[in-house]
């Protein structure tokens, strides 16, 4: 006799969503606060002191330019961190115990803390657009967009988080990762300059870059240019969370850093 | 009805020490169960495998009736651990442990609150439900993980070493609880290095040793197989003449305790006869170790000194 579990699986998705959220609610003082502050001195020194020497860029003023970016920057980031971290302590305290005895599909534990890191994701893109708000006119070109580009990058980057704290086994290793690959990756992803301004060279490595296609679908959604193809940079992002997604639950499947 | 049925059980770990050596087991619904073992012997691995905490290299685990592996969900349901080590989050508030739990099985708020109220109230921690959960004492934090386990009403209680570290007050305080479960139909199952908890707790017992089971049968056969006991006495004179005990087997440990051997097949009266009339008088007496401590050193091979 087989019955459906669907209510049930709702209820547990919730609890882990509600849980995740909570949990950097309460701690808002190290996972809401620094990325303003952060995002703010990134506006005051490249956006208004640097900046207002650099001149328009594309069309743009340079802090207009780089406000795209820096609110991406501050999203992927903080989608990442979330899970990672999250998810990490969860293994280290031991806790993800309480989870693993409980009937709770593999799916779900990594859509429950996916939608933690991504709901993390979006708060910071809020507040950080707030603070772009007090240096430069922000508006929206194409709203659709810009909210589906946000939303497929938080998710994409949770899902990395989520693979990153699975190998883990110390906090030193949950920081490897986006201290060696996600900040150069972000960095030298057009978050501060246009890839037109490389040479053909440098700007054939650039496309290789995925984050590359995110700040640039996000520029296109807010100020309507980008770099690349807006086609080929959802595409990309979707190709990657599609395999992200099959990888992450392939190691759940089989266990990784979580069962002997 | 079978509330756990596990047949052939292997598990041998990446570094190739085989944990488990073809375990079966079953256990009756509405048992209290016994599981015991000397240390590394496999008695949390067994429980990892019925929890999902572990994985296995062969076999398989039912748990009323529904496979482990081909009906996980419905297994994992019935289930409630209470594991040896605390593995909650100790930043996360001792009815948010309650109510989350839940959720992950299902509960709606409706049905988990009252639930959890209950419970805080039955295991003395209604007045920390507020209180971060590390900031709880260590027997507060036994009784909290008692009560995550018990949430979601479960069929199944497992509880490993639940009464570690444990006061005498409380442990007998967590004996009353568990036996009023227990008698209100859950079958528990239960893992101790206190025997005289199993023995006063458990009707049926399991012994685990090297990854086998060495001994699977209830208490009372198990006790009545005790053939020689030794007991303790304080005498109220010192024994100035050894050979005052001729003919007792005897170990004089001072001057005023002597720890005598006694078949089942002896009495007490007898001994104590013997004892008065060579005027030992007997001050108190006691039980050298407990009965089932007894069998246990005798079915176990003892382990290597390290």
């Amino acid at each position: 006799m087989s019955t459906s579990r669907h209510p049930q699986h709702w209820i547990a998705f919730k609890t882990i969503v509600t849980r995740e959220i909570r949990r950097f609610m309460r701690i808002w003082a190290q996972t809401l606060l620094p990325p303003a502050i952060t995002m703010t001195l990134y506006f005051i020194i490249f956006g208004g002191l640097i900046g207002s020497r650099i001149g328009d860029m594309e069309g743009f003023t340079y802090m207009q330019y780089i406000a795209p970016g820096v609110i991406m920057m501050a999203i992927i980031n903080n989608a990442y961190a979330n899970v990672a971290s999250s998810f990490f302590s969860a293994k280290f305290q031991s806790h993800i115990e309480e989870l693993m005895v409980a009937p709770v599909p593999n799916y779900l534990i990594l859509a429950g803390y996916v939608a933690g890191g991504t709901a993390r994701g979006l708060c910071i893109g809020l507040i950080v657009s707030v603070v772009a708000l007090f240096f430069t006119d922000l508006t929206v070109q194409h709203y659709w967009i810009t909210f589906t580009i946000v939303l497929l990058s938080a998710v994409l980057f949770a899902l990395g988080g989520f693979i990153n704290a699975v190998y883990a086994s110390s906090f030193d290793e949950i920081s490897i990762i986006p201290t060696f690959i996600l900040t150069p990756l972000t960095y030298l992803g057009g978050v501060f300059y246009s890839i037109n301004l490389l040479p053909e060279f440098w700007q054939n490595v650039s496309l290789l870059n995925p984050v590359l296609y995110m700040v640039n679908a996000f520029r296109y959604g807010l100020l309507g240019i980008s770099d690349v193809s807006v086609f080929w940079a959802f595409g990309i992002i979707v190709l990657f969370i599609a395999v992200l997604t099959w990888y992450a639950l392939h190691l759940l499947h089989k266990g990784t850093g979580l069962r002997n | 009805m079978t509330a756990l049925s596990i047949e052939h059980l292997n598990k041998t770990y990446g570094n190739g020490l085989q944990a488990l050596n073809d375990i079966n087991l079953s256990v009756e619904q509405g048992d209290f169960f016994a599981l015991l073992g000397p240390n590394g012997a496999g008695k949390s691995t067994t429980i990892g495998v019925i929890t999902s905490l572990v994985t296995k290299t062969a076999g398989r685990v039912q748990v009323f009736d529904a496979d482990l592996d081909d009906n996980t969900e419905l297994a994992k349901s019935y289930i409630g651990l209470v594991p040896q080590e605390f593995n909650f989050n100790g930043f996360e508030q001792v009815k948010h442990i309650l109510l989350t739990q839940a959720g992950y099985y299902g509960l709606s708020a409706n049905e988990a609150e009252p639930r959890a109220d209950a419970l805080l109230k039955q295991l003395g921690l209604w007045d920390k439900r507020a209180t971060p959960s590390r900031a709880l004492s260590g027997g507060m934090k036994r009784r909290l993980m008692i009560a995550r386990a018990l949430v979601h009403n479960p069929k199944l209680l497992i509880l490993d070493e639940p009464t570690a570290g444990v006061d005498i007050e409380l442990r007998r305080s967590m004996w009353t609880f568990l036996r009023d479960i227990n008698r209100r139909g859950t079958t528990i199952i239960l893992t101790t290095h206190y025997l005289e908890e199993a023995e006063n707790l458990c009707r049926n017992i399991a012994i685990i040793d090297k990854g086998r089971i060495v001994e699977n049968t209830d208490m009372k056969s198990l006790l009545n197989r005790l053939d020689k006991e030794t007991f303790v006495l304080d005498l109220q004179q010192p024994l100035t003449d050894s050979h005052l005990l001729d003919g007792i087997a005897h170990h004089q440990v001072d001057s005023t305790t002597i720890e005598i051997e006694l078949n089942r097949s002896d009495s007490l009266n007898g001994l104590f006869s013997v004892l008065s009339e060579r005027g030992i008088q007997v001050a108190s007496m006691k039980n050298k170790v407990n009965r089932l401590e007894e069998l246990f050193l005798k079915l176990v091979e003892p382990s290597e000194k390290h």
